[in-house]
């Protein structure tokens, strides 16, 4: 069964920490919090999981 | 149904408690509350959430495109319904295609059913459908945690039949209960396109251990004609063995249950103003944390089922800040410190001001739009 797709990722800075991860999720760009609960941030740990790697932060 | 019989299952009502409390277990079953859209066409290349809250279309694979509304039709006693319209035909299906309309419900939602214990007890899932032609669909029961499922048959007619399916109760071998968390547990999915993947096998008698072969036999494709079409409302899933009548709830109590998994907080098309002006969208009070950055705190007015992802337009004036400085506008915002209950929204795109000044922060395009999702 398919589920998400996330085809890019970056970390968001604010205050010099990571805030949030903004992601191109099934062709919507997305801010997504590093909860583990949010379906979002699932889908980019499985995408890292796949060998991808979160760019980091501008 | 004779009077005996009328009052054997009125026994057995009570008997299970289903008069009681709310029944429903399913949110937005009238398909009342619309906050992402009313319409949107070209649906079928990917999945997702696209018009009645709380209601996501499984797409997978298949050339088939569709047009999904909230349609005001419905049987007596319902104002609206969602409607699927086949506005590209698929007939030459491969096997991994699918097109599933599901509700996924949170573990600790379901507890009452008691499922994968002893004494787990049945659940009655009814629905309203009408169709373009007879069709042979499929309702099906998802287990998430314990990869389980249950699916049965259902005809559609071109006028509203309500279906009443109860399914039995699955004790298992005692160990596989939902999970009591905000996840996803059970899935309540209508089958309307399959391809081999999931027609190959036979539809089970009761629960059984997922087999994809299983689940979608013998049901029709939707996608078989631009001629097609599926219409329904009413959808109600409950402990017990019958099938009660639907609950209704205010669409305000709809809505706040929908507001946990989504909330459109500035729904496009709604800002029609800019700064000054009265058909500008109040977001609330906001500040500069320092000259390139204004910043607004948000609380929930719901909880929501996790911290929240923001879906955010981004475009020349769609926000400003009203301060005694004068009018900033800005392009966009990010995410700060989110969590269930609250969050930081900061913008950096094209700000300039003081810093400590504060102002009304406002929605100030019709383009602007501030979503958030929290879905399962």
């Amino acid at each position: 069964m398919m589920d998400k797709t996330v085809t890019s990722a970056q970390y968001e800075q604010n205050q010099g920490q990571n805030a949030c991860v903004k992601a191109v999720i099934d062709g919507k760009t997305l801010l997504v919090p590093m909860d583990n609960d949010n379906t979002d941030y699932q889908a980019i740990l499985e995408w890292v999981a796949d060998g991808n790697t979160i760019e980091e932060a501008d | 149904m004779t009077k005996a019989a009328e009052l054997a299952k009125m026994g057995e009502v009570l008997t299970n408690g289903q008069i009681g409390g709310r029944r429903n277990i399913v949110i937005n079953g009238a398909m009342q509350v619309a906050q992402r859209s009313t319409s949107v066409t070209g649906i079928g290349a990917s999945s997702g959430y696209f018009t009645l809250d709380r209601w996501y279309l499984e797409a997978g694979t298949t050339a088939g495109r569709l047009t999904m509304t909230q349609t005001a039709d419905g049987p007596i006693g319902f104002a609206n319904c969602m409607k699927l319209d086949c506005t590209t035909a698929d007939t030459s299906i491969a096997a991994g295609e699918l097109l599933v309309l599901q509700q996924h419900i949170e573990g600790q939602d379901v507890q009452a059913i008691g499922k994968g214990v002893t004494g787990a007890k049945q659940i009655t899932l009814s629905f309203y459908v009408k169709a373009n032609a007879a069709f042979t669909f499929n309702a099906e029961i998802q287990d998430q945690d314990n990869g389980r499922t249950n699916a049965k048959s259902f005809a559609t007619t071109t006028d509203w039949v309500r279906h009443e399916i109860t399914f039995e109760a699955d004790a298992d071998d005692g160990s596989s209960p939902f999970d009591d968390d905000n996840a996803k547990s059970l899935s309540v999915n209508f089958w309307l396109h399959g391809g081999s993947t999931f027609t190959s096998g036979t539809l089970a008698s009761g629960w059984e251990n997922t087999t994809n072969a299983n689940r979608a036999d013998g049901i029709s494709s939707f996608y078989s004609s631009t001629d097609n079409n599926f219409f329904i409302t009413g959808v109600q899933l409950e402990v017990g063995s019958v099938a009660t009548p639907f609950e209704h709830r205010s669409y305000g109590e709809e809505l706040q249950l929908c507001r946990r998994y989504f909330w459109a907080m500035v729904p496009v098309g709604e800002a029609t103003g800019a700064a000054g002006d009265a058909g500008q969208y109040v977001m609330g009070s906001g500040y500069y944390l320092g000259t390139g950055q204004v910043e607004l705190p948000l609380v929930f007015n719901q909880e929501m089922r996790a911290a929240p992802t923001l879906e955010v337009s981004s475009g020349t004036n769609h926000f400003v800040i009203e301060a005694a400085g004068g009018n900033d506008y800005f392009n966009t915002w990010a995410i700060f410190a989110a969590k269930k209950q609250s969050a930081l929204l900061y913008g950096t795109s094209n700000v300039s001001g003081t810093a400590g000044q504060s102002g009304r922060v406002v929605a100030s395009s019709t383009s602007s739009y501030v979503y958030w999702s929290a879905e399962l």
